[in-house]
């Protein structure tokens, strides 16, 4: 039984290693800093990903404003308040969410955001990634906060202390890192949405940080370039995709440091 | 305990007269809690049948027991605990300094400030020793400064005997205490917002030899300014630290009496078989 298990989970971890190794050998040949601080130029005059790096920053942090709040509330919700009917519907339409496709919810966005404003938007961008954001934070979050001891709740109700407090200030607080890793996963995850953006953000070959124009992703410039027919590009392409993991990673660096257990 | 079941489906009459004053306390007479007729339901199953009690004021009323006896469900009943548990309902009259704290528009919170409680697994949160007992505190807006806050906190660790342990650390994680001292924290907790009575479920059976003799050295001395009502399983420690003890079984109060005549000489043939170790 151990040795199965172990076999199988050196398999999955080999997969893994071996497509990261595969990116960083494609992708390190065209990285350099003009590639990080350039912005794209015609096939044959190199140029880089600035613009991109921008967007894809700028609609995580859009999509993260969105999403977070609601999931957590949302998650927050069922776990303390949602054992009743109507929170089992609730929870059932959480996850039929998550399996929406994300193309979908991308023709949506535009459908509701960009057809109205009759233009391609960062903001419609934000949207579509936050909504694909709430099921996955919102999950994550009940489940972290059905872990915290009902012990924790039935002290500090004993204290005097009125629900939403004991909610708010003991519970939630006590669950602060898992929710933080699963707000990381939801990042990760819509990090590497490429549809959704196609109908939303679009894309755009210049640098730009307006909520209202349309606006570069890595992840729809990686796509545009390896479609193209120009073997620069792919090895572009490469690069901006090692350039996309590393910014996950650094992302989840950085959330795991600041939510380290205190107590 | 199933076998001894049928000697007790007669409804045990909790007998009229005087309800157990402690010898050592004359001056106690008035009945801090005062329960009539209670009934206790977790959806149809009824937990307690017709329980009344009278709880005098400062002294330590142990509540003994076998397992599933209602002694924790009534503890609970007491500042309203059972209230966060779905399907419960309640019947019957819990008076506290007169007033029921059923009748509707009763405010919990204003209760269970006057009715403080302690656990039998200790619970601290995850928080800093400072912050833990702070809590109480923070919430129902007791302090005006800072400085009084950090009084207050000191007090209550100081009468709850950890201030020595923790004085240098109390910025540290509460976490990082021993179970014995998690405890104490968590007594220093109920102690620093001043409540009236003390609540305990069980607070040392958790604990080793040492941690529970402090903790009831504690319990002995925080008589003299709290009224205690403590649920154990330790007859021991029932005959150690209470003035008077009641017993439950199958939902029933079946015994109340000073404690020196509970374990030498009770009234109730049951009392005396279960403290005699004939079931439970």
């Amino acid at each position: 039984m151990t040795s199965l298990t172990a076999f199988c989970t050196v398999a999955a971890i080999g997969v893994l290693l071996i497509i990261l190794a595969y990116i960083a050998m494609q992708g390190i040949g065209a990285l350099n800093f003009g590639f990080l601080l350039n912005d794209p130029r015609p096939v044959g005059e190199g140029g880089g990903i600035r613009n991109a790096i921008m967007g894809t920053v700028m609609l995580l942090l859009l999509s993260s404003l969105i999403g977070m709040p609601l999931g957590i509330a949302v998650g927050v919700y069922l776990s303390e308040f949602g054992s009743g009917r109507f929170g089992s519907v609730v929870r059932f339409l959480v996850d039929t969410l998550t399996g929406i496709p994300s193309i979908v919810t991308g023709v949506f966005v535009y459908t509701i955001v960009v057809v109205p404003l009759k233009h391609f938007s960062a903001l419609a961008g934000g949207i579509a990634l936050g909504m694909i954001m709430i099921p996955i934070v919102a999950r994550t979050t009940e489940e972290m906060i059905k872990l915290v001891p009902h012990s924790l709740r039935e002290g500090a109700l004993a204290l005097g202390a009125p629900q939403w407090r004991v909610t708010l200030g003991v519970v939630v607080p006590a669950a602060a890192s898992g929710i933080a890793t699963g707000a990381m996963l939801a990042v990760a995850r819509v990090s590497g949405e490429t549809a959704p953006l196609l109908f939303t953000a679009f894309g755009s070959r210049f640098f730009s940080y307006y909520l209202d124009q349309p606006i570069a992703s890595l992840t729809v410039q990686i796509y545009n370039y390896a479609i193209s027919p120009y073997d620069e590009w792919h090895a572009q392409a490469w690069a901006a995709t090692l350039v996309l993991m590393m910014l996950i990673l650094s992302i989840n660096i950085a959330v795991r440091v600041l939510t380290r257990r205190k107590f | 305990m199933s076998t001894s079941a049928p000697t007790i489906t007669t409804k045990v009459k909790i007998p009229e007269r005087e309800p157990g004053t402690p010898p050592s306390q004359p001056g106690a007479m008035a009945a801090k809690i005062a329960v009539r007729d209670l009934d206790f339901f977790y959806g149809k199953s009824q937990a307690l049948h017709a329980v009344s009690l009278q709880i005098p004021e400062r002294i330590v009323m142990a509540f003994i027991g076998p397992s599933g006896c209602g002694k924790s469900t009534f503890l609970r009943t007491l500042n309203r605990m059972n209230d966060v548990i779905a399907g419960t309902r309640v019947a019957g009259e819990v008076l506290m300094d007169g007033t029921d704290i059923y009748q509707p528009g009763t405010d919990v919170v204003e209760l269970r400030r006057k009715v403080g409680m302690v656990f039998q697994k200790s619970n601290p949160f995850p928080k800093s020793i400072f912050d833990n007992v702070a809590y109480g505190l923070r919430i129902n807006r007791l302090t005006a400064t800072k400085a009084e806050l950090a009084e207050r906190v000191e007090q209550a660790l100081k009468d709850a005997a950890l201030w020595n342990e923790v004085k240098d650390r109390l910025k540290n994680s509460a976490l990082g205490l021993s179970g014995g001292q998690q405890q104490r924290l968590c007594i220093a907790r109920a102690l620093a917002i001043r409540p009236e009575v003390v609540l305990m479920d069980e607070p040392a059976s958790a604990l080793d030899p040492v941690a529970t003799h402090k903790i009831e050295e504690l319990i002995v001395e925080l008589k003299k300014q709290y009224t205690i009502v403590i649920v154990t399983h330790n007859m021991q420690q029932a005959a150690r630290v209470s003035d008077t003890t009641a017993f439950f079984l199958l939902g029933k109060l079946i015994e109340v009496n000073s404690t020196e005549k509970m374990f030498t000489n009770p009234d109730e043939k049951l009392t005396e078989d279960y403290i005699t170790g004939r079931f439970g």
